[in-house]
Parts: C-alpha cells; sequence; structure tokens
C-alpha cells in the first residue's frame, strides 16, 4: 500500500502538477517582460507596455478567478460576492498611493487628498492614518477583507445558511459595500474613487520597470496562490473540504466542525481574492466603487465555469481567455458584450459543465480508455 | 467467525498501536451499565408528534434492534441522539454524566457516537481509501488536519478495515462508482475506522444480497460487546438472526421490548405491527 502513501502526500500532488503550471506561467511573463525592457520599440517581438499591463492585469483576474474555484470548486460555496473583497483589496492599495501622491497633487496639500481638500475636509479621517507606510497599507489589505470574510462566513455558516440563499447573500454584501462607498462622506473619494496615483514605494508607476515589476509581482502572487492551494486542498483538509460539499452531513457525523472549516476557508479565499484587488490597482491605476458591482463578482463565476470548476488552473484558464475575448470583443462590439458573456455562460453550463478542463480530460479519457475498447469490440466482430 | 477475527485483531492491534493515544477517550461513567438514556423525549413537527414521551435505557456493550413501522419515529430518536434534531422536552444522557442535548453533531460524534444513515452516504467524488482516512478517530482540528500525514499504523488499520468490509480491491474507487451494497460496506467501514463506543446503524442491510446480509450479521453481532451497537431495520428476518433485545416503537414511544419472541407474542405488538405481518 505504498501507493497509497504517495497519492495522499499533498507534497507528491505538488510535484506532479505544478510543474507544467508554473513553466507555462513563468516562462510567458519572463518572455513578455523581457521582450518589452531589452528590444527595440521598432522590433518585431517587441512587446508594448500596455500589452504588459493588459496582461498583468488578466493575471489579476486569474487569481481572482482562483479565489473563487477555491470556495466554489471544492467547496459548493457559489459566492456571487468576492468582487467585494477584490475592490476592498484594491481600496487599501489605492489609499497608500494616495497618501504617496503627497503634495503633487492638483491642490497641493501635503497631507489630504485632493477629493478631500474638494469635500472642504480640515483634517485626515482616522482610518486614513498609517496608510502612508505600505506594510500598514499591506497589513488592511489582509486584515480588511480577511475580518469581513470571517465574520460574513461565521454569521452565514453557523446559521446554516446554503446554496442559493447564501449565494444571493453575497451578492446582498457587495451592493451594500458599492452603495456604501458611492457616497462621499464615506471618505474613500466617493464616485470618483482613487485615482492619479504617482509612485509605488518611490518609484514611478508611469515607468516601464516598474509596470514590468507589476506584472512579474502578480505572476509570483498567482504561482504562490496556485501552489500553496494546491497543497491545501491535496491535504487531508482539502479531502474535508470536498465532503462537504458532497455531503455535509455525513462530514458532520464523522466529527469535523464542518462551520469552522468553511469560515477558514472562504477567509483563505477572501485574501486572496484582496490580494489581485491591491495587484490590480497600481497597474490599471483608478480604484473605484464600480469594482463593487454585483456584476463583476458574477462574471468571475463564468470565467471559472468557462475554465472548469475544481481543478484551480480550470479558473485560471477561463480567466484568463474570456477576458482576453472580453479586450478583442468589445473594441469590436462593446454592446453585445454582456450578451455574448450571458450566452457564454449557458452554452458552458449546457454543453461543458465541467468546463473547458472537464472537456478536453473527458476526450484524454476517450482517447485512452475507450478509444481502444470500441477498436476492440470492432475487431472482434470482423 | 473469519470477520470476527479480523475485527478483533484490528481493534488489538489498534490499542497496542502509536496512535491508540491520538485522541483522549473522553470518560464515560457507565457505573450503572448503562450507556445511553434517553427519558421524556418529545418532538413534534408542525403538530405532529414523531416522538412522543419516548424512554429508553441501552445498556453498555448490547446489540439492540428497534423496529416499528414506518413514522414510529425511528430516525428522528437517531437524529435527537446525534444532534441533527433538538427535542422539545426530555434528557438525553450519554452515561452518567454527559449531557447529548446541546452538543453540536461533531462533538457528538467525537464524544464516540457513529451514525449510519439510512440511505447510504459516503463521499462519493472521492475514493473509497479516502473516505475511510476521513472517517478514521484521529484529531478533527483545522490545523491537523492541514498538516496530517499518515502514520504505518493508520495506513495498516485502514487496510484491515477494507478487508473486513470487502472493499481492498476498490480502495482507488471513486465512492460514487460503487454499487449500492458496496456503498452500504464502506458507510460501515467508516463506521468501525471511527472506533466509536455507540454504533447508530440505520437499515444496514437494504439493498444488500442475502450472502452479504449474513455478513453484515456476523459483523455486528461480532461488535456487540466491544461496544454498544443499535440497529434499526426493517428486514425480520435480519433482526430474528441478531437480536437478543428488540424494542418496538410505536408512534413515537416505546410500544414493547424484549427478546424477540417475547415481543412477537405481545399482544399489543401483534395488534398494532406484527399483525399484519404473520
Amino acid at each position: 500500500m505504498s501507493t497509497i502513501r504517495n497519492q495522499f502526500s499533498s507534497l507528491h500532488d505538488l510535484r506532479e502538477k505544478a510543474p507544467i503550471f508554473l513553466a507555462v506561467l513563468f516562462g510567458i511573463s519572463i518572455y513578455a517582460s523581457a521582450c518589452n525592457l531589452f528590444l527595440p520599440e521598432d522590433s518585431i517581438f517587441y512587446v508594448s507596455t500596455y500589452t504588459i499591463t493588459l496582461l498583468g492585469k488578466y493575471l489579476c483576474y486569474a487569481l481572482l478567478a482562483l479565489a473563487v474555484d477555491v470556495v466554489w470548486g471544492y467547496c459548493g460555496i457559489l459566492s456571487l460576492g468576492h468582487g467585494a473583497f477584490f475592490a476592498l483589496g484594491g481600496y487599501t492599495m489605492g489609499m497608500y498611493l494616495m497618501r504617496q501622491i503627497g503634495d503633487r497633487g492638483v491642490y497641493g496639500d501635503p497631507v489630504l487628498p485632493d477629493f478631500m481638500v474638494f469635500l472642504n475636509w480640515q483634517e485626515l479621517p482616522w482610518f486614513w492614518y498609517g496608510f502612508d507606510h505600505f506594510w500598514v497599507a499591506m497589513l488592511a489589505m489582509i486584515l480588511v477583507p480577511g475580518l469581513l470574510a470571517f465574520v460574513f462566513g461565521w454569521l452565514a455558516f453557523r446559521s446554516r445558511v446554503a446554496g442559493v440563499y447564501l449565494s444571493i447573500m453575497t451578492q446582498a454584501l457587495t451592493y451594500a459595500l458599492m452603495l456604501a462607498f458611492f457616497r462621499n462622506e464615506m471618505g474613500f473619494g466617493g464616485n470618483n474613487g482613487l485615482t492619479d496615483f504617482k509612485d509605488l514605494l518611490g518609484f514611478n508607476l508611469q515607468s516601464d520597470s516598474v509596470r514590468v515589476t507589476l506584472f512579474l509581482c502578480s505572476a509570483l502572487a498567482l504561482a504562490m496562490a496556485y501552489c500553496l492551494s494546491l497543497l491545501i486542498m491535496s491535504s487531508r483538509f482539502g479531502r474535508v473540504i470536498v465532503g462537504i460539499r458532497d455531503a455535509e452531513d455525513r462530514a458532520r457525523f464523522i466529527g469535523f466542525k464542518t462551520e469552522s472549516y468553511k469560515v477558514w476557508l472562504f477567509v483563505y479565499s477572501a485574501v486572496l481574492a484582496a490580494i489581485a484587488g491591491a495587484l490590480y490597482v497600481p497597474q490599471v491605476g483608478i480604484i473605484n466603487p464600480g469594482e463593487f458591482s454585483p456584476l463583476n463578482s458574477i462574471e468571475v463565476v463564468v470565467w471559472v465555469a468557462v475554465g472548469g470548476r475544481g481543478t484551480l488552473y480550470g479558473a485560471i484558464v477561463g480567466a484568463l481567455l474570456v477576458n482576453y475575448a472580453k479586450t478583442r470583443f468589445t473594441a469590436v462590439f462593446p454592446e453585445a458584450w454582456l450578451f455574448a458573456l450571458g450566452a457564454l455562460f449557458v452554452c458552458v453550463t449546457v454543453f461543458l459543465p465541467q468546463g473547458l478542463v472537464g472537456f478536453f480530460k473527458g476526450k484524454r479519457l476517450f482517447k485512452r480508455e475507450w478509444l481502444p475498447w470500441f477498436k476492440q469490440q470492432k475487431s472482434g466482430e470482423e | 467467525m473469519t470477520v470476527f477475527n479480523t475485527v478483533k485483531q484490528a481493534i488489538q492491534s489498534r490499542q497496542t498501536g502509536l496512535f491508540s493515544a491520538a485522541q483522549k477517550q473522553p470518560n464515560i461513567d457507565i457505573s450503572h451499565q448503562v450507556l445511553l438514556y434517553v427519558e421524556g423525549l418529545s418532538v413534534s413537527f408542525d403538530g405532529f408528534k414523531a416522538l412522543n414521551d419516548l424512554n429508553l435505557y441501552i445498556n453498555d456493550g448490547e446489540l439492540r434492534c428497534l423496529i416499528g413501522a414506518n413514522g414510529a419515529g425511528k430516525t428522528t430518536l437517531m437524529d435527537v441522539i446525534t444532534g441533527k434534531t433538538r427535542p422539545d422536552t426530555g434528557d438525553v444522557y450519554f452515561g452518567q454524566t454527559i449531557d447529548l442535548l446541546g452538543k453540536t453533531e461533531a462533538e457528538i460524534a467525537q464524544l464516540g457516537i457513529g451514525r449510519k444513515f439510512q440511505k447510504p452516504t459516503v463521499f462519493e467524488q472521492q475514493s473509497v481509501f479516502a473516505n475511510l482516512e476521513l472517517a478514521m478517530k484521529v484529531n478533527k482540528g483545522i490545523t491537523s488536519t492541514l498538516m496530517a500525514r499518515l502514520s504505518p499504523s493508520e495506513l495498516d488499520w485502514i487496510s484491515q478495515v477494507l478487508d473486513t468490509i470487502g472493499l481492498k480491491s476498490h480502495y482507488t474507487m471513486l465512492a460514487g462508482a460503487l454499487s449500492h451494497g458496496q456503498k452500504q460496506w464502506l458507510e460501515i467501514g467508516m463506521l468501525l475506522i471511527a472506533d466509536p463506543r455507540l454504533m447508530l446503524v440505520d437499515e444496514p442491510v437494504a439493498g444488500m444480497t442475502a450472502q452479504e446480509t449474513e455478513r453484515t450479521a456476523e459483523l455486528l453481532t461480532s461488535l456487540a460487546g466491544e461496544r454498544t451497537v443499535v440497529v434499526v431495520e426493517h428486514d425480520m428476518e435480519f433482526v430474528r438472526s441478531i437480536a437478543k433485545t428488540v424494542t418496538v416503537l410505536h408512534q413515537g414511544s416505546v410500544l414493547a421490548e424484549g427478546s424477540m419472541s417475547d415481543v412477537q407474542n405481545d399482544p399489543a405488538v401483534i395488534e398494532v405491527y406484527l399483525g399484519e405481518e404473520q
């Protein structure tokens, strides 16, 4: 039974599954970065900074999709509000970037961001204190969404809210946050959000090298999140999580406190989403309450469904493909994109319930297992 | 008696094994020989009295069969004992001191009360082996689950249970792909590996062949003594083959209790339940 030992060691899974993914991810990102930094602009292999930023954005979306897959694909918690954690992570980064502007804003106030001067505020609200330090912002980026996810999850899972009711509650959560952040009095820039960022840790955000670094950081964050999630999901903890998805009562009656498992998984997922948001904001240069829009969170679910649930890399592939399609599609027919997205979701649900990953897996399985069988049958008949 | 021997061996090897102290067995006070007290239990759903002032005492090491028509309250009783349903009134004690009411399902399971559902409930998307691994009696806390590695003695224990339930050659198979009877066995295996003090077994032989039923009977009788087993079953032949004491439930309370022949000759029982059968 030594084979079993291997099968059930999470490190084994990491060694088995991660290398190809990591090689592709790092291969492409390092290649693209090198082409941007070291090639002249007229070379046919030159990758524009615009493309680098776009790729960086996709990687952040991929990390967000990974976060959703962790809860939805593995634990069956269909969160339609992960955009909220993404946006909160983005806001913490945005607050730090606002404070970095210093007196270079339009009004030249050394402490207050422009929008506060515009609103005639005299001093910095207490929750902006400390955000001139990067580490405080990073701490807030983890703690704020993590705490929100913990409180929300604790209340919801303890009361045994599940299924569609939970999904609706997550929608309500992100919608409520959107409305709150739209208000000027909240102190986060109202509907304009936070923008006009200048530097990050003293480096100019507009420079190519910073753009490339941010892109590479996104790739690194995605790689680390992937490996960590793979480790978690292939540990016994992961098997309990899948057990909860398939037969929660059974898991309870063999002694697992399923509520706690779900809460901690939800918190982990929320933190991943927040990291994605924090990496996203410096790359796109703005964060506004639109990021909390319920529609955004639903889009993430579509990415995961297209890629394939419960495989981790499926979510990443789905996020990259759908967002690439979105970039292409909105350039040609901007109005039709939502219809296309809706149609895509319907098609995937009907024809590819396991997503693209499941489709190709099925095909491989067919070739390996069934095709020889069919052939054998046929030759037997002759 | 092959099944009996493997289980016996497995239990012995476990007690001497490395991890027998892995989880502290809660101290259950059975100084009055009674392991489970159920007193004055009433449960109603929307006015329907599923349990009506029910009293039941299960002795330590006993094999008890619960029979009764549909709606007599057998499954509701199990739900109350395992913490799934909260009763309106009544007491449920595990041993002399442990009050089960107000404890969660997980806490009750960790106290050593295992349950097999009426409909076989296993983790269908995971292998037979993983099902047993999850059910094993170990620390069920989050951090220890995250860091858990199978020790050689745990591996042996799983292997022995696989032998007992006859699924050794299927251990990599997804539980969802098993036949109904095999799922029943797997669930029984999950009970065994949890090493419970009290096993509540709801319709263990539904969907089993005659041969499998016989093996189940053998297994359950071999388990009694080491641990306490409560079986709910419709199959009268099966009950007759294993039961020493039978409790008949009717409309949420105990109608009769005694040996199978006593119960069968009880006029009240003949009237409401067995009357139709004989």
